[in-house]
């Protein structure tokens, strides 16, 4: 008896790495899933990677920062600031400002993320702007473990590819890619539009955009982010009362 | 460039972006039960965040220039439009997405 349950519990560490017809499947729905990401992460990896290149750096360093930092527009920040020679306290608040938005995308997943075990920390280290996005896209019975895992997986791994391509043969592409970065603009519209739909209550996507174009207009393509999403937090939490009971209402109906 | 510079700058960034990621796991993942006005919020916040991430991406267009806005504004016209008609994610992002490269290349 002991001896079996020895022998079992070795496969069902293992089970989301083997090859069955269930984690074909969900392969197959996280690469769908993530096919507009990887328009946008190969090819803004690969102007990163060229530009890494271009201020000098060796071509390795493209894909340990996508591998360890995973983060867009930062990494871009860090290669000028790198090639300054800027002082790692500079280095550390300049990048938990620009990636201050970051510290409201967990909330939406706390508790969702609880069921990933030892996959919990890749989860939490990987929650980008476009992971969170296809997430977000995702119907409930979509949100499993498996599948977001591999999407998560996915995701990251179109960035490093784009990087390590950009760093070692950037100039080689054959054909103009100009704009086709844009198809993580139009990700984010579609979900946008998606979760327009799924809400009863349109308060949270009207007040999630007025104050980011009003912050914009005011402060700056630099400086919004941050004031819009807490002003945004503090309207949801005063406007909770109708929101909720738009959202309850319609259910009962 | 001294290769010790560029991997603690590195290793910096990577810390840093990981704090702001993990942060409101470890201020509310303890808890068994999330508060309510944090489960409300978590509910509610994706919609606007979306909101907030398509002007995040429109943020430097310029409306004093046609060659600068007008392609992100057909872009993002043609991809809703379609989305709203189609339903189809993948179609409604291809197209947007090629509206938007042959005004930028050929175009404008």
């Amino acid at each position: 008896m002991r001896l079996n349950e020895r022998q079992e519990s070795p496969q069902t560490i293992s089970v989301d790495f083997l090859i069955t017809k269930d984690t074909m499947k969900d392969w197959k729905t996280a690469f769908y899933k993530t096919i507009p990401v990887m328009c946008g992460y190969l090819f803004l990896g690969m102007a990163f990677g060229i530009l890494l290149q271009q201020a000098g750096f060796s071509p390795i360093w493209a894909a340990v920062s996508s591998l360890l930092v995973y983060a867009g527009s930062m990494q871009f920040v860090m290669i000028s600031l790198m090639s300054s020679g800027a002082s790692l306290p500079l280095i550390g608040a300049m990048t938990l400002l620009v990636n201050s938005r970051h510290l409201f995308y967990g909330l939406s997943f706390i508790e969702k993320f609880r069921e990933f075990g030892k996959k919990w920390f890749y989860m939490v280290f990987s929650l980008t702007d476009e992971t969170y996005s296809v997430f977000c896209g995702l119907s409930d019975t979509e949100k499993t473990p498996a599948l977001m895992f591999k999407i998560a997986l996915l995701d990251q791994s179109y960035w490093v590819l784009g990087s390590a391509i950009g760093a070692l043969a950037g100039a080689v592409i054959p054909f103009d890619t100009t704009g086709i970065d844009f198809a993580m603009t139009a990700l984010f519209v579609v979900i946008f539009i998606e979760q327009w739909q799924s809400f009863s209550s349109h308060l949270p996507a009207i007040i999630g955009l007025c104050s980011s174009v009003l912050f914009l207009a005011i402060l700056g393509a630099d400086q919004f982010i941050l004031p819009s999403l807490v002003t945004t937090v503090l309207l949801l939490m005063m406007l909770r009362d109708p929101i909720v009971r738009r959202e309850e209402g319609e259910r009962n109906e | 460039m001294n290769d010790t510079y560029i991997l603690v700058a590195v290793l910096t960034v990577a810390l840093c972006t990981l704090a702001t990621r993990m942060t409101p796991f470890l201020l509310l993942g303890r808890k068994k039960e999330l508060p309510p006005p944090v489960r409300y919020l978590g509910s509610v916040l994706p919609p606007a965040i979306m909101a907030t991430l398509v002007v995040y991406c429109l943020k430097t267009i310029n409306f004093s220039e046609i060659s600068n806005f007008l392609p992100s504004l057909l872009g993002v016209t043609a991809t809703a439009a379609l989305h709203l008609w189609k339903k189809n994610t993948l179609l409604s992002i291809c197209c947007g997405t090629v509206v938007y490269m042959v005004l930028v290349q050929a175009v404008f």
